[in-house]
């Protein structure tokens, strides 16, 4: 049920009231109800549980974050 | 893949390790909640490279493992009823119950059905008007909206022969029953990034203010789970207790306000009992009464059942970070996933599933 890989939003759609997407992992797509995140856009990287994505992926934090990972380690490896 | 591989890298996770085994001085135990990340630590052989001094244990945050035998003996009821199509996520499937499995009773002639996606079962109802459709509403706070929202769009499109044979939980209430229990031994929890994705890590402040434990919430690759233990390390080795966010690109403090309005309108909170663990206050979800038309239970007089778990299976003591599955003696022998004695050994999330899949048959109980 879960998984945890960001997928790629590739085309929006409307189904029965839905808002819903065409979402890419790795090369495989698959339909997943956007309902959740409205704002998302193609292009976007949104997590997928069991057929509805939770969250878009925040990129800035996500490079800060590894930014800082990487600080970590430079500054461990120096020491 | 992009947002995969950087959190992968192999450098940095040494240097983590490293600075893991530069801050520890003395033994802890952290808990990892989220049975994903349970294999992913298992996976990538994390467990074996941190230092003696840190032992992981696996908790709860497997939906299909803590799922009551009870509510496993009423899905096979209903599976086994000729008018229903019983749709469920394929995970529930080789779940043991008392003699048999959904699996078991699919092979018998149950029309039972596997789906990825809750809404899936919109589908199945729509196009089979004549039959009754039972979706099994398993899982936390990750499933609950997608279950919320199969229950409003059946409500928008009115479809009347679907019904939720529901067993959602909720994670805060099992994390604070285990700190409560006197044989607790868990100094730090890594939060199930998932869970918080959904709603924020507000809802964990409270248990680090009242229980004064380490909260980092984790995502799922090897240096998003090592940074994870290295927060959890560096409060613990100083003496402090907060809620730190390692998976700040997908987690907020607030969580995704859309998910938690529609579980809201659908769902109320209950008691639920957690299998091999027991009765834990205000840990679930039941249909609210405006939607009490959709609850199986009532729909096909399911009266409740008191069923006593295996006494060979110990999956409630893994469940709560007591043991690990491979200090079960029956783990590799009796139990296997093609010969289970408890869903933790079938589950794709579950522990004993993870050290089976992973190969941890040595005895790690020095660990």
């Amino acid at each position: 049920m879960c998984l945890a890989i960001p997928g790629k939003v590739i085309s929006l759609h409307e189904e029965n009231g839905l808002l819903m997407g065409k979402v890419e992992f790795g090369g495989t797509l698959i339909s997943a109800c956007l309902a959740y995140v409205p704002e998302v856009k193609v292009g976007e990287y949104v997590i997928v549980h069991a057929g509805f994505a939770l969250n878009v992926i925040d990129e800035e934090e996500a490079e800060r974050t590894f930014a800082l990972l990487k600080e970590i380690g430079e500054s461990e490896g120096q020491g | 893949m992009k947002y995969l591989e950087e959190y992968r890298n192999p450098e940095i996770a040494h240097r983590l390790l490293d600075e893991i085994r530069d801050k520890v001085t003395r033994p802890w135990v952290i808990m990892e909640i989220c049975g994903g990340q349970t294999h992913a630590i298992l996976r990538n052989g994390i467990d074996e490279l941190l230092p003696d001094t840190v032992t992981l244990v696996h908790g709860p945050g497997c939906p299909v493992c803590v799922t009551p035998l009870e509510l496993i003996e009423k899905a096979l009821t209903l599976a086994s009823r000729p008018e229903v199509t019983f749709v469920s996520f394929g995970d529930m499937l080789r779940v043991p119950g008392v003699s048999r499995d959904l699996f078991k009773v699919k092979s018998e002639g149950g029309d039972v059905r596997i789906v990825y996606s809750p809404l899936d079962a919109i589908r199945i109802a729509k196009e089979n008007p004549d039959r009754q459709v039972v979706f099994f509403a398993v899982g936390f706070e990750t499933t609950a909206p997608n279950s919320a929202m199969l229950v409003a769009q059946a409500v928008r499109e009115e479809i009347t022969n679907l019904s939720l044979l529901v067993s959602h939980v909720l994670v805060p209430p099992a994390m604070t029953a285990l700190l409560d229990s006197p044989q607790n031994r868990v100094q730090a929890y890594l939060a199930a990034g998932h869970v918080c994705t959904v709603m924020g890590w507000q809802q964990y402040e409270s248990i680090v203010r009242d229980y004064h434990v380490p909260i980092v919430v984790t995502g799922f690759e090897p240096v998003d789970l090592l940074s994870g233990i290295l927060s959890a390390i560096k409060q613990l080795e100083s003496g402090q207790a907060k809620i730190e966010n390692q998976y700040a690109r997908m987690v907020t403090r607030e969580g995704n306000l859309y998910a938690q309005r529609q579980i809201d309108d659908v769902f109320q909170i209950c008691d639920r009992t957690w299998r091999g663990i027991g009765v834990i206050p205000r840990s679930g979800l039941k249909l609210r009464d405006k939607y009490a038309t959709f609850d199986a239970e009532p729909r096909f007089g399911l009266t409740d059942l008191v069923i006593a778990e295996p006494a060979d299976c110990i999956s409630g003591i893994i469940l709560q970070g007591l043991k690990k599955p491979n200090e079960c003696p029956q783990f590799g022998n009796r139990c296997t996933p093609a010969t289970p004695l408890g869903a933790t050994m079938v589950s794709s999330e579950g522990a004993c599933a993870a050290y089976y899949n992973y190969q941890r048959f040595r005895n790690l109980s020095e660990k």
